[in-house]
């Protein structure tokens, strides 16, 4: 639906919500006409609506649910997808999105993660991906031990770049071959996806952490690894924090061949 | 009998570095938080975290004079002994976050990088970015999930902490009573159930949103906190609120911009003139008013935040000279390398950038201060350490003797079981969530330390208790399942209440719960934060009073069984009226101006009356305002003795004066 110009104000922006219930409910559309305000986002858009849960039609609702928390796009919960792209709702603000009258904002769950209720999905998933390639660094423990190792500047800025990656599923909602899976049991061999991938190599490049990278290196030889991604590249351009990760999917290709040749000749 | 097992409420750097140690200890642990642990409010802290260490120490300063700084930086509102404890710890929990694999900046040596901080004239601050906190959750969190994947951790996210499970009478001290386990809710499914523990880590972390738009998270409402004070947990402190001064106005929150930008040379200026809308950079130099530098020469830009906050509201408020006439100043980095400033700032760069729409590597950022931090909290209890000097010494000047060494155990002792303990046996209050080493202002870069410091030193204070303390001789296994079962009667009975009057919300309800809170965050914010008087915080219980009431109404919008947070909002904006009737009411009884608490009516600090600790107790007996019950109890100042807290402030016609720059912050240098 598209708003007419005589019920959409230059004072107010349209705001079309994609709704569910529930796991197992029909989705369905609710309108809602926000009063702009000076440096309006997503979320206050979204706070107004609690607030004032009435339709465009005048139907007394719900106030939409939805996960958010930082709201400084640092923490990665409220994700969602915004007219057609994937990104965190608090840095999408209605004077870049939606900058003149008529203009009309969409908001969808993401759709490769079970809906709980609205526009809020359970990315359980990529949690449990971080537990299957060892995402830590293997320490003796929290006794006083001394420094870790030291690290040069330039090593610094490469994992500090792929440590700043906040779980926030852009790039698996963009990617083509990772699909929405709701059977837990079937997670370890499904698709890992970049996040998860990428975290694999931030330890991989720890001193200590590298420890561990034959582990992580047979996860992503394995079923669901490396090799199911197709290299469409749409992780890299959708990833809010710029991480790049094509170079990381290539450092762990090379890697991956490496191992798997060692291994073939350690038979 | 089965294994004594611990609860975590809370999955930021407190609740997370509390559960590696215990973990690691051998005791399971099981973790609440309302969101996956690693979103935690944790995330959004930005300019570093401080401790002494080797290039400082050959300057001249030592853990010794950190402690010293944040006691003075609190204006002595702290007890003493588990300030010192913290700061003498604090190297060996960088050192421990290095080997977690935290990114730290790197010096071209491969050396962890420093940078200034608010308070002192050292760089003692480490970094990584401007996104430590989020780096360092993360390091927790993986090290978190390790447990979990080997079972000793086993988390329950997305559950709402509702009450804790009290055994026994609580009254004040004296009581018998001890915390058994607590009441917390699925917030997706609303199933309600009881969790035993030998122990409970409260580690919810502040109350921002009691004052509407702040520097925090949405989680941060500080319900948690109330709802163990209404249970009888006492709270210290409450009127002692950050306000930082550097933030982004928006309209969903304030976004912080790091105090690091001043460290890293950031000034803060308004044009000398009036009513100067020239662009910034057509402004010269001599045109332009770095009103602090020119007021505090010796810390300049990094005087603490309390100060620079008034500084700022000063110019703007009362002198009407904030940029364009508005209440915003400007903070300044556009005489910084950019490529610098991405290295050391790229994370608020962006948030800049993001949300205001400006590079502030080329136009100054426009800034005015926000809620940001609660010095108060839950009050807790610890064993004081071996170091008893016979006199308190005076101030602590670099390259002096240090009069006491590092050991472990000088401020507070190690593994004493009521470290961090509330006045509720078995129900402990972690970082932000306690009152206990912040005094009446936060020193930037210390919170981490204070929050990850906790979970570490103290959470060995928790094992201790539950393997040798009373759970050992009275297993929490046989605690009669009724008390469980009447806790979670409660609380289905309180949702059910909420739950019976959704019938959807009529325009221009004055009981729709979010209107209420929307209210109660303005009225706060105008009366509680930068400058207090008696007659607005009287003016202010009389709103809180008028919102109660309407709360005692209030309609919920949804009356859904599935993921209902109309129900977990309203539930937490009536515990946050009493939060902040609670903060009102402290704020308006201390009749003195100390650290982030200003009163001008009574403009000076009273250290006859009110060097003391304020302990507010819950009466559920009374009404209103009377069902809190503020008392004092005097700070422990045996190691340091107060002292003026001028930060070198001059006074009058002469900070009117233009001046250079302040001076370098290295004493040998």
């Amino acid at each position: 639906m598209i708003a007419t110009q005589e019920s959409t104000k230059a004072s107010t922006v349209r705001i079309r919500v994609k709704r569910c219930d529930g796991p197992g409910k029909a989705s369905y559309w609710q309108a809602f006409d926000v009063p702009r305000e000076p440096g309006a986002n997503i979320i206050s858009c979204l706070q107004w609506i609690a607030a004032h849960p009435v339709t465009v039609e005048g139907l007394k609702t719900t106030p939409v649910v939805w996960d958010s928390g930082c709201l400084e796009e640092v923490c990665g919960a409220c994700t969602m997808v915004i007219n057609g792209k994937v990104r965190q709702s608090c840095s999408a603000l209605i004077e870049n999105i939606a900058p003149n009258a008529g203009d009309v904002v969409s908001l969808e769950p993401m759709s490769k993660f079970p809906v709980i209720r609205d526009l809020w999905v359970d990315r359980t998933r990529m949690f449990e991906a971080l537990k299957r390639v060892k995402a830590w660094v293997p320490i003796d423990g929290t006794y006083n031990l001394g420094a870790g190792p030291k690290e040069s500047p330039e090593q610094q800025a490469t994992r500090y770049t792929l440590s700043t990656c906040m779980s926030c599923g852009c790039c698996l909602e963009a990617c083509p071959q990772y699909l929405l899976e709701e059977d837990p049991k079937k997670w370890p061999t499904s698709f890992i996806g970049a996040a998860a991938m990428n975290q694999a190599r931030l330890f991989n490049e720890h001193e200590t952490g590298k420890q561990l990278k034959k582990d992580r290196l047979d996860v992503l030889m394995g079923p669901g690894g490396q090799s199911d991604c197709g290299n469409s590249q749409n992780c890299v351009k959708v990833c809010p924090k710029e991480i790049p990760l094509d170079e990381s999917w290539a450092a762990i290709g090379r890697s991956v061949t490496i191992h798997a040749i060692t291994s073939w000749l350690r038979r | 009998m089965q294994q004594q097992r611990v609860i975590v409420v809370g999955g930021g750097l407190a609740g997370l570095a509390a559960c590696v140690r215990i973990a690691e200890a051998g005791i399971p642990v099981d973790l609440f938080s309302m969101v996956p642990v690693k979103r935690s409010h944790s995330v959004c802290a930005q300019g570093g975290i401080n401790a002494c260490n080797d290039v400082a120490r050959q300057q001249g300063y030592s853990e010794y004079q950190h402690f010293d700084e944040t006691i003075y930086g609190g204006d002595y509102l702290a007890d003493q002994g588990p300030v010192l404890e913290m700061a003498n710890f604090a190297p060996k929990v960088i050192d421990l976050l290095d080997r977690m694999g935290v990114p730290f900046n790197r010096t071209s040596e491969g050396q962890r990088d420093l940078r200034l901080f608010g308070g002192s004239l050292f760089k003692r601050t480490h970094f990584s970015g401007a996104t430590t906190g989020q780096q360092l959750l993360y390091a927790l969190d993986e090290q978190t999930r390790r447990y979990e994947a080997s079972g000793l951790v086993k988390k329950y996210e997305f559950w709402e902490f509702l009450w804790p499970v009290i055994e026994g009478e609580i009254n004040g001290l004296e009581g018998d009573g001890r915390c058994v386990g607590i009441v917390a809710q699925d917030m997706r499914t609303m199933q309600v159930r009881a969790f035993r523990g030998a122990a409970v880590i409260m580690a919810t972390g502040g109350c921002g949103l009691v004052f509407g738009k702040s520097t925090n998270s949405i989680i941060c409402t500080g319900g948690a906190a109330s709802r163990c004070y209404q249970a009888g947990a006492w709270y210290g402190n409450g009127e002692m609120i950050q306000v930082h001064p550097t933030a982004i106005p928006g309209a969903d929150k304030c976004r912080l911009m790091s105090e690091s930008a001043r460290g890293e040379g950031g000034r803060v200026w308004v044009p000398r003139k009036k009513g100067d809308n020239r662009i910034p950079k057509d402004i010269p130099e001599s045109e332009r008013w770095y009103f602090l530098e020119e007021r505090y020469p010796k810390y300049g830009n990094l005087v603490p935040r309390d100060i620079a906050t008034r500084e700022i509201f000063d110019v703007c408020v009362n002198d009407g000279m904030g940029v364009n006439g508005q209440n915003q100043v400007y903070l300044d980095l556009t005489h910084k390398d950019p490529e610098y400033l991405t290295r050391k700032l790229g994370g608020i760069m962006e948030i800049y950038e993001k949300f205001a729409g400006e590079d502030p590597r080329y136009t100054p950022m426009r800034i005015f201060p926000a809620v940001h931090y609660s010095m108060g909290g839950l009050w807790t209890q610890y064993t004081p350490g071996n170091y008893a000097p016979a006199q308190p010494h005076g101030e602590h000047k670099p390259g002096m003797p240090v009069p006491v060494d590092t050991q472990p155990g000088r401020g507070m002792a190690l593994g004493a079981p009521n470290n961090m303990m509330t006045n509720i046996p078995g129900l402990y209050a972690f970082g932000e969530v306690n009152f206990a080493y912040h005094g009446a202002t936060r020193l930037g870069a210390n919170a981490l330390l204070s929050c990850i410091f906790d979970g570490l030193y103290c959470g060995v204070s928790v094992a201790n208790y539950v393997t040798q303390g009373d759970p050992a001789d009275r297993p929490i296994d046989r605690v009669d399942q009724a008390l469980f079962d009447r806790v979670v009667q409660q609380e289905q009975d309180k949702a059910n209440r909420l739950l019976e009057t959704a019938d959807g919300i009529a325009p221009g309800d004055d009981a729709n719960p979010y209107l209420i809170g929307k209210e109660m965050g303005e009225e706060m914010e105008a009366a509680c934060t930068v400058v207090k008087t008696e007659a607005r915080l009287v003016k202010c219980l009389d709103k809180i009073a008028e919102l109660r009431d309407r709360y005692a109404r209030a309609r919920l919008p949804d009356a859904a069984a599935w993921t209902n947070q109309s129900l977990s909002y309203s539930r937490a904006v009536g515990d946050m009226l009493v939060m902040a009737e609670m903060i009102a009411r402290c704020s308006l009884l201390r009749e003195e101006s100390r650290g982030s608490h200003y009163r001008t009516d009574f403009p000076d600090r009273d250290d006859t009356r009110f060097l003391k600790t304020t302990v507010a107790q819950f009466d559920s007996g009374a009404r209103g305002v009377e069902q809190h019950r503020v008392s004092y109890r005097d700070v422990r100042t045996s190691l340091v003795k107060p002292r003026a807290r001028t930060y070198g402030k001059v006074e009058g016609e002469e900070s009117q004066k233009p001046r250079g720059k302040p001076q370098p912050a290295h004493a040998g240098s």
